[in-house]
């Protein structure tokens, strides 16, 4: 093979297709209040360790809905379980506990 | 796919072509890509119409290569394509055609910045007049070659030695018809049939008896992009959007490609050698790559002339495959000779793109 | 007839003024250039919030304004001013000599082939809202009927919040459309998966944001924040849908099995024509002009003319029912202060 000295570019295009639901669809059945979620970023605004970690509520469900388990998981890491977004919440979303669910599935699946 | 529905909007976008009296400007490097390409046009409309198609050694580049490359500002452009506007005048005509898609680009963009800002023609008036003391009219109609091939395509087809068919079958070739971003993508109403179904090359197609492929890329840029491909730092993204063409045009198996623009067919078709290499894939049938052509080099094989005359040597991909199946014979021991029959430099070969 | 009053148009705004005036003891002539009452409202299905059946509210005030003077398939033809009022030409050779005018030419819906990155009329599997409440209605499109449908993807604002298709206001009611559409395909096509593209939800109105809330509760619409920029069409005659994720931050790419194209609110074109007889003025939004757009939406600058419901913008049925209550008040006190 020639080298050229570039390659092809990645295309950054997310491709919904291919997303895998099968860990939102888990989420859902334990915690159905994550399907409310409006994306009003109040979790984010308020989060005692977002703007230090990057970790972000909306963040966290909105990258399970895309099938990015592993980049929720990162962001999850940053959780203080302070429960501040709990208290902004306007759709009165039980944040916490619905972190808490979320590990506890991560938790299964490394066992 | 309802063919009626791109009807009703082409003739929404119908576009007034005068059938004769030209002024011709050239690409700055067509004749480098494809050398026989420019000549073939005035050959077909000269010789084989009767049209009456003027140009002259004192034209230059439009500026617009430039332009798009960050390298000149607009007005120096203008002052360019003003000077190109008063050799028209000089030479007695009022239509002008480009055969760079760029220029014609170029062109239109210009007009209509001075429709909406005459004191920037004013300007642009007195530059010229400073420059080189000359002066110009603005053209009446402003087309592109491929808009007149287009108006001549059924006379073209009446004259037609072979058709865009296999010939063994009688099947039609099944064609990807890919537009220069700059021929309608900026301005939709100065193209024939519009910016998002563009007829002008598939009109070519459906006479000629081929049929059109629409796949989801098709309006998708070649990957040329100007700073994207000269900048080599920012090559992988050119090379990236041709990908993307080709793996959305892969399953609807292209016999062939026809475009209008001069960096189009050049990268559709260098390209594909590169992704061979990087990637160890091909886009063709057997291992050989989608042949891509001018839409004058596609108008010369339809109408018969010799594959070799109309430079098609000096693509990358290799054009026999297709000349098998539309049944155009071709002398392999030819191919390679020059105009004075002394064989010219033959090219290395690919490791993994199949070439004759 | 000294009180003759003029309504035009015979939809929502049309019929409820209608039936306002006979209750107040007027006997309105109401034209209708199509041949039946009920306007758009009576190719629709079911409607939000509470799912009441099109045809039921149609039915509904059609049976109380059978007194009126109906008119079907008949246009204005023209209207000349007079000291008193006008002189109204009817396209069936009636012409009536009354005192006030009411444009209730309610709208069009966008034509959503103008779009045409959205290939409406050029790709199978587009449809328009209108479409769908007509196969709701009819059971019969080939687009759905005897069809495999696994994903299907609500366009929002086609047509509306648009410079360049000629129209820059929000359509108002297609969000909450869209979100009713969805939920009544899910219903019908449970394992299929259903996509909201939208730029912003505007759900403004009584219950809608219940709506919502059932939507992503109940159904699971998945809804994605961007507007569709191009749709393409692949080999198996699916549609391929680009937009952006703007909460991602990516462009985003979808294969669909259906394309519903929430075709928005503009101006009826016919209504500028009849407008214009009565020196009513076209408003810099493209519906017709108010005296203003605080206290007097209803009214005009010109004497005696009127104007009730989608004439004057987008707007809801109940703020049309509204209007139109609203105008035949406006109308009466009109015609008392002429005595």
């Amino acid at each position: 093979m020639m080298e050229f000295g570039f390659s092809i570019s990645p295309s950054s295009t997310m491709n919904l297709d291919k997303v895998d639901f099968s860990l939102y669809e888990r989420l859902c059945e334990i915690e159905p209040d994550a399907k409310k979620c409006m994306a009003c970023g109040s979790c984010s605004a308020t989060c005692t360790a977002g703007q230090w970690t990057g970790m972000s509520v909306r963040k966290v469900l909105l990258d399970i809905q895309r099938g990015k388990e592993a980049e929720a998981a990162r962001l999850l890491k940053g959780c203080m379980l302070c429960g501040k977004c709990t208290m902004v919440c306007p759709r009165g979303i039980n944040t916490r506990h619905l972190i808490l669910s979320l590990c506890r599935i991560y938790g299964e699946d490394e066992k | 796919m309802i063919y009626q529905g791109k009807q009703k909007i082409w003739s929404d976008y119908q576009k007034e072509i005068p059938d004769n009296h030209w002024f011709y400007v050239r690409s700055c490097i067509r004749q480098s890509f494809f050398p026989a390409s420019e000549r073939y046009f005035m050959k077909i409309c000269r010789d084989l119409l009767g049209k009456d198609i003027y140009e002259t050694e004192h034209h230059t580049t439009c500026g617009g290569i430039a332009y798009h490359s960050d390298t000149i500002p607009q007005e120096t452009a203008m002052t360019i394509v003003a000077r190109q506007f008063a050799l028209m005048k000089e030479a007695g005509y009022k239509n002008l055609v480009t055969s760079c898609i760029t220029s014609f680009g170029n062109y239109t963009e210009i007009l209509e910045t001075w429709r909406e800002f005459p004191e920037l023609e004013a300007r642009i008036r007195e530059n010229l007049w400073k420059a080189c003391r000359r002066e110009f009219d603005k053209p009446e109609y402003l087309a592109h070659a491929s808009d007149l091939v287009y108006k001549f395509r059924h006379e073209i087809a009446s004259k037609a030695k072979y058709n865009l068919v296999d010939h063994m079958t009688g099947e039609p070739l099944r064609v990807v018809e890919h537009i220069g971003c700059h021929y309608s993508k900026m301005f939709p109403h100065k193209g024939v049939g519009g910016a998002e179904y563009p007829c002008v090359l598939s009109g070519m197609v459906d006479s000629w008896g081929g049929q059109v492929i629409d796949y989801p890329e098709r309006r998708h840029c070649c990957g040329f992009g100007f700073r994207q491909y000269l900048v080599k730092a920012n090559r992988g993204y050119s090379i990236a959007n041709t990908h993307k063409k080709f793996e959305s045009m892969e399953p609807y198996h292209p016999d062939m490609i026809i475009t209008n623009c001069p960096g189009c067919p050049y990268f559709l078709d260098r390209w594909q050698y590169v992704i061979s290499e990087m990637e160890g894939k091909t886009y063709g049938r057997n291992g050989y790559g989608i042949p891509v052509f001018t839409y004058e080099e596609v108008a010369g094989l339809v109408l018969g002339f010799d594959p070799w005359d109309l430079g098609l040597q000096l693509h990358q991909v290799a054009v026999e495959p297709l000349l098998e199946k539309m049944g155009i014979p071709y002398n392999p021991k030819t191919k390679y000779l020059g105009l004075n029959g002394k064989e010219i430099m033959k090219p290395g070969l690919p490791t993994v793109l199949k070439c004759c | 007839m000294k009180d003759n009053i003029v309504i035009v148009g015979g939809g929502i705004a049309g019929m409820e003024a209608a039936r306002q005036l006979l209750l107040l003891g007027y006997k309105p002539i109401l034209v209708e250039k199509s041949d039946h009452l009920g306007g758009h409202v009576a190719d629709w299905h079911c409607l939000f919030p509470d799912m009441t059946p099109a045809q039921q509210v149609v039915k509904d005030l059609t049976e109380q304004i059978k007194d009126a003077n109906i008119f079907l398939e008949t246009e204005v033809s023209f209207i000349n001013k007079m000291k008193m009022g006008y002189n109204v030409m009817f396209s069936n050779g009636v012409n009536v000599i009354c005192k006030a005018i009411l444009l209730a030419t309610g709208f069009d819906l966008f034509d959503a082939s103008k779009k045409e990155e959205y290939g409406y009329g050029i790709y199978d599997q587009v449809m328009t809202n209108k479409d769908l409440e007509h196969w709701f209605n009819t059971g019969d499109d080939k687009r759905i009927t005897g069809k495999d449908i696994k994903k299907i993807g609500f366009v929002h604002c086609v047509g509306s919040r648009d410079v360049k298709a000629g129209n820059q206001q929000c359509s108002k009611v297609c969000c909450i459309t869209a979100i009713k559409q969805a939920m009544e395909m899910k219903e019908r096509f449970p394992d299929a998966e259903v996509y909201c593209f939208y730029m912003d939800l505007r759900l403004f109105g009584k219950k809608y944001e219940d709506f919502y809330i059932k939507a992503q509760m109940e159904s699971g619409v998945h809804f994605i924040r961007g507007r569709v920029s191009e749709v393409s069409e692949n080999l198996q005659g699916q549609v391929i849908v680009k937009t952006e994720d703007t909460l991602s931050g990516k462009p985003a790419k979808i294969t669909l099995d259906l394309l519903v194209l929430m075709a928005g609110i503009v101006c009826n074109r016919e209504a500028v024509q009849t407008a214009s007889m009565v020196q009513v003025p076209i408003d810099s939004d493209g519906f017709l002009k108010s005296r203003d757009n605080i206290l007097n939406i209803i009214e005009t600058d010109s004497k005696g003319v009127f104007l009730a419901g989608t004439a004057t913008g987008a707007k809801t049925i109940p703020e049309t029912a509204a209007e139109a209550r609203a105008v035949a008040l406006a109308i009466h006190n009109y015609l008392v202060s002429q005595q």
